[in-house]
């Protein structure tokens, strides 16, 4: 237990105990406090050189912080003519339309999976486990000549099933974890009680599952939202998405590159900021991809 | 109980038929979309790999990629490099991980907004973390103008090389960057819900803190860990952007070589290219199973 106890003074509500190993006590703390800041700082560091980037117009070698700034960078990413913005709201169109499949299929796959016992789960869950474990590169290449022969590459309907390869997996692996700690008996009773096969799917079955669901779309929409490979291979160049426009400008120029970064990043922490309750440790479903 | 299964699915169905009616039609739409896509997409380029291409007049199965891409050298570099690239980068991740999600298991003062901070890393884009990476451990990056700042160095030269260098530093900082919190999440809420209560048991049967971890919560998080590594070092093992961008000219990541191969203008490289594929599968199939299967033993025991 001694781990939860923390010094009044960081602890704020004080009335701990008072450790009988003072001496040690306050190294494990100080200790603490050091692992945690290293690690923020560890975490937040590749972000904060964007930002400056952003907003600089001469950095030059070997100044630490730009000697001048500029709003160019950003002018040029909300100016309608270079239609980044049009660029970001096509990637997170694709990202939605994923992320919707991979609910509508992920779910009822999950609940085979994670409610019922039957011949040959383990063949089905191994098919469900390969994409996650073959990498996307090994596939793409043979779905891009499927593709071709079909008429989907260079096509945002191509771009939008190939991203379904590495989001399907996990959605379907979150969901499972979550139905099998779910209880269909809720079900039957709403339905014994009178409850319609709609409403009871409404009433009792999502918001049972809505916390996993959550979780898994969240999963879902960064996957489609961060793809490079499979973009660029099945897009063909002519699907134009926020990963391939930012590639473009990091060697080139470093302005632009790091406010497309920021763009590329503020979806994501909008979508974090709303699901982060689900994300917060104690929720089944995070732990439901390490059921694997 | 039959009747009401009668009634709920609405047909003349026995009760096992039903169920297994149930099972198929929940099932059948994922599978289908994973059969056609990734298993249809890996027999295309096995076939591919084996110069089976009838639009070009190649009719034939022969095993000729495989014998050019294993007697090259810079292939062989190349496998080495990856295997190197994700070994390293999943070890590292792991331990950090651990130690990560141990440090945040206990209440304290602010732990909300460091737990926001941490999993606000896996929403993150890789290529962004790349960008970050490069901007500042490039030579003229911050980390080598704050050197210079400080007068260890006197240009962008004296810089040790963590970027497009043959160790792949710069990959495995980013891949570590990014995975540590995908880890961290995981083992952390396995560690919330096992709780502290095993661990106080071992303490107070007299375990030291080290004991008590290695004993008691080590193997209680492991199949977690394990899992969440796995996933690791498949994506590393076979991811392609970050090494375009943070990797060497020479040798090249595997996805870099096998994506370069297929979009070269020759088109006789393409067997190659999907020869290289079908290794890039199979190998880091095979290395999750026999981790898999060391692991889970380890596990147990």
């Amino acid at each position: 237990m001694a781990d939860t106890r923390i010094e009044p003074t960081a602890a704020g509500a004080g009335g701990v105990a008072p450790e009988d190993k003072e001496r040690r006590f306050s190294w494990r703390i100080t200790g603490r406090w050091v692992g945690i800041t290293g690690l923020l700082a560890f975490l937040v560091a590749p972000i904060v050189p964007l930002f400056i980037w952003s907003i600089s117009f001469r950095w030059f070698y070997p100044a630490i912080l730009p000697t001048e700034y500029s709003a160019r960078a950003w002018t040029e990413v909300i100016t309608p003519h270079n239609d980044v913005l049009g660029v970001a709201w096509n990637t997170a169109l694709i990202a939605l339309v994923v992320t919707a499949l991979s609910i509508l299929l992920g779910v009822p796959a999950g609940r085979a999976l994670g409610l019922y016992e039957f011949r040959g789960k383990r063949l089905v869950e191994w098919m469900i486990l390969a994409p996650i474990i073959v990498p996307g590169l090994a596939v793409v290449l043979g779905i891009h000549v499927l593709f071709i022969r079909a008429g989907l590459s260079n096509s945002i309907p191509g771009v939008i099933l190939v991203h379904l390869v590495p989001t399907l997996p996990y959605m379907t692996l979150v969901m499972s974890g979550v139905f099998a700690n779910y209880d269909t008996d809720f079900e039957l009773q709403a339905r014994s009680l009178g409850a319609s096969r709609w409403a009871t799917q409404r009433l009792i079955t999502l918001p049972a599952i809505f916390p996993g669901v959550v979780v898994g779309a969240l999963f879902a929409f960064i996957i489609s939202w961060s793809q490079y490979v499979l973009t660029l291979l099945i897009g063909g160049g002519q699907v134009q998405t926020l990963p391939l426009l930012l590639f473009g400008f990091v060697r080139s120029d470093p302005a632009i590159a790091g406010a497309l970064s920021v763009v590329f990043i503020l979806p994501a922490v909008i979508v974090l900021l709303l699901s982060s309750r689900y994300l917060s440790g104690d929720n089944a479903a995070v732990g439901g991809i390490g059921n694997i | 109980m039959a009747v009401r299964t009668r009634r709920l699915t609405g047909t003349g169905l026995s009760e096992k038929a039903a169920r297994r009616l149930t099972i198929t039609v929940l099932l059948a739409p994922a599978i289908l979309v994973i059969l056609l896509l990734f298993m249809g997409g890996l027999v295309t380029g096995f076939l591919r790999s084996l110069g089976y291409f009838p639009l070009i007049g190649l009719n034939d199965f022969n095993f000729d990629a495989y014998s050019i891409i294993f007697t090259d050298n810079g292939f062989i570099r190349s496998f080495i490099l990856t295997f190197h690239i994700a070994f390293t980068s999943t070890l590292i991740a792991s331990i950090l991980a651990v130690a990560s999600a141990m440090l945040l298991r206990p209440a304290f003062r602010g732990k909300r907004f460091v737990q926001f901070i941490f999993s606000l890393n896996l929403t993150i884009p890789h290529l962004v973390g790349a960008v970050g990476v490069l901007y500042l451990f490039s030579g003229s990056g911050l980390v080598s103008r704050l050197a210079t700042g400080a007068g260890l160095i006197d240009s962008p030269a004296g810089f040790p090389a963590m970027v497009n260098d043959p160790w792949a530093i710069g990959i495995i900082i980013q891949y570590v960057w990014k995975e540590i919190p995908f880890i961290g999440v995981i083992v952390l809420a396995i560690l919330l819900s096992v709780g502290e209560d095993y661990e106080s048991v071992a303490r107070s049967l007299g375990a030291n803190r080290w004991q008590a971890f290695r004993n008691v919560t080590l193997p209680l998080i492991m199949p977690g860990v394990v899992s969440a590594s796995v996933i690791v070092f498949a994506f590393t093992f076979g991811a392609f952007e970050i090494p375009w961008l943070l990797g060497s000219t020479f040798p090249k990541a595997l996805p870099v070589l096998a994506f370069e191969s297929y979009t070269d203008v020759d088109l006789a490289a393409r067997p190659q290219a999907m020869a290289m594929a079908m290794v890039i599968a199979v190998m880091s199939s095979l290395m999750i199973l026999a981790y898999m299967k060391v692991s889970r033993r380890y596990v147990r025991s």
